[in-house]
């Protein structure tokens, strides 16, 4: 079996990423919701009464509301779509980037292929997330197993250490526990 | 109809230790009334002031937080009303300056000069909302809207008193919010 296969049969679980999520000590969930971590992600989070949900209307509103909270320390996950990142960018360009603020956002990679890297996708739209990203200078990591997640605690702590924006994204809808 | 340097040197005398969110000409005339460290103009992007104050609430429920936007800014953001609504801090207290126009972008008109703020944030599940468009009704009883529980809304019918300068590198300076910053992590 190639790596590509392997790859294509491997499972991303939302409670795995939800585990991550708490360990980073993550308190707020903003979010639009995202048919990619709907009932893997969102659904059990909006159950959970260690997090606190907050719904926006709009992805950009995230990016203030999440700012706002750091000036307590306190630690949001943004927690939206490609389509809502790149409709938020110049609020991230001006709040995360050029305010060094620490923006983490969990996007849900729509229509893409998890058994291709993102910027081999055959969506347009999912093509050029991580190019925007670099431009940007945004760190940014992929999610899409199980053997990724680990990858999401490290990248929160060190958005808030350092001050600065991560992008952590989701390459394959998470299963829902069963 | 009001002059907002005069509704602001008003609200002024009613401010100790909240934070003052504001945006553009609001921002401009704010500051002009002195220098505080928990005064914050960094909100980054057009429409975001409304955003920022929700986050500054929700994180601590027992800090009061003020929002002066701008109508243009809120226009940009009215989805933030909604958030708010739901959210539903009793800490915040979100000012709207109503003069019809985007005047820091040349005081063209906005699309509808006229729309009701008050209305759209009475929709929006507010749990108080108020128009003031006479300086005397604002004096009497700015103090009663301050102490409410919030979300309180208030519409504020200004009209644009002079031309403004707008030092944006000063007003947005990273040592303030470092300032602020430190300053919110003392309870």
């Amino acid at each position: 079996m190639d790596a590509i296969t392997d790859q294509a049969r491997a499972e991303l679980h939302g409670s795995a990423i939800l585990d991550a999520i708490k360990a980073a000590a993550v308190e707020f969930i903003l979010s639009v919701p995202d048919i990619v971590t709907s009932a893997g992600l969102l659904r059990p989070i909006s159950r959970d009464p260690a997090l606190r949900l907050v719904r926006v209307c709009k992805e950009d509103e995230c990016v203030g509301i999440a700012s706002g909270l750091s000036y307590y320390d306190k630690r949001a996950l943004i927690l939206i779509q490609y389509t809502g990142f790149l409709d938020s960018l110049n609020a991230i360009r001006a709040v995360a980037v050029e305010y060094e603020q620490p923006i983490c956002m969990m996007i849900g990679l729509l229509g893409h292929e998890p058994e291709r890297l993102p910027t081999q996708s055959g969506r347009y739209g999912v093509r050029i997330i991580e190019p925007i990203l670099d431009a940007m200078g945004i760190a940014h990591e992929l999610v899409s197993t199980d053997a990724d997640v680990h990858k999401i605690k490290p990248a929160i702590d060190k958005a808030y250490a350092q001050s600065l924006p991560v992008a952590l994204l989701i390459g394959r809808r998470p299963k829902p526990s069963e | 109809m009001m002059k907002r340097d005069e509704c602001f040197r008003i609200l002024a005398r009613h401010v100790t230790d909240e934070i003052v969110i504001a945006s553009y000409s609001s921002a401009v005339e704010w500051d002009e009334l002195g220098a505080r460290t928990r005064n914050y103009f960094s909100v980054g992007a057009m429409g975001l002031a409304s955003s920022h104050g929700l986050g500054l609430a929700l994180g601590r429920p027992a800090q009061r937080v003020l929002v002066l936007d701008g109508d243009g800014s809120l226009l940009m953001n009215l989805g933030s009303l909604v958030t708010i609504g739901a959210a539903a801090p009793g800490n915040l207290v979100h000012f709207v300056c109503h003069n019809g126009t985007y005047e820091a972008n040349g005081s063209h008109p906005l699309p509808n000069p006229d729309v009701d703020f008050s209305a759209l944030a009475r929709a929006a599940g507010y749990a108080a909302v108020h128009d003031f468009a006479d300086i005397a009704a604002f004096t009497q009883q700015i103090g009663h809207v301050l102490a409410q529980a919030g979300p309180v809304f208030a519409t504020l019918k200004v009209e644009r008193s002079r031309a403004l300068t707008y030092d944006y590198p000063r007003l947005y300076a990273a040592k303030k919010r470092v300032a602020l910053k430190a300053a919110l992590r003392q309870p």
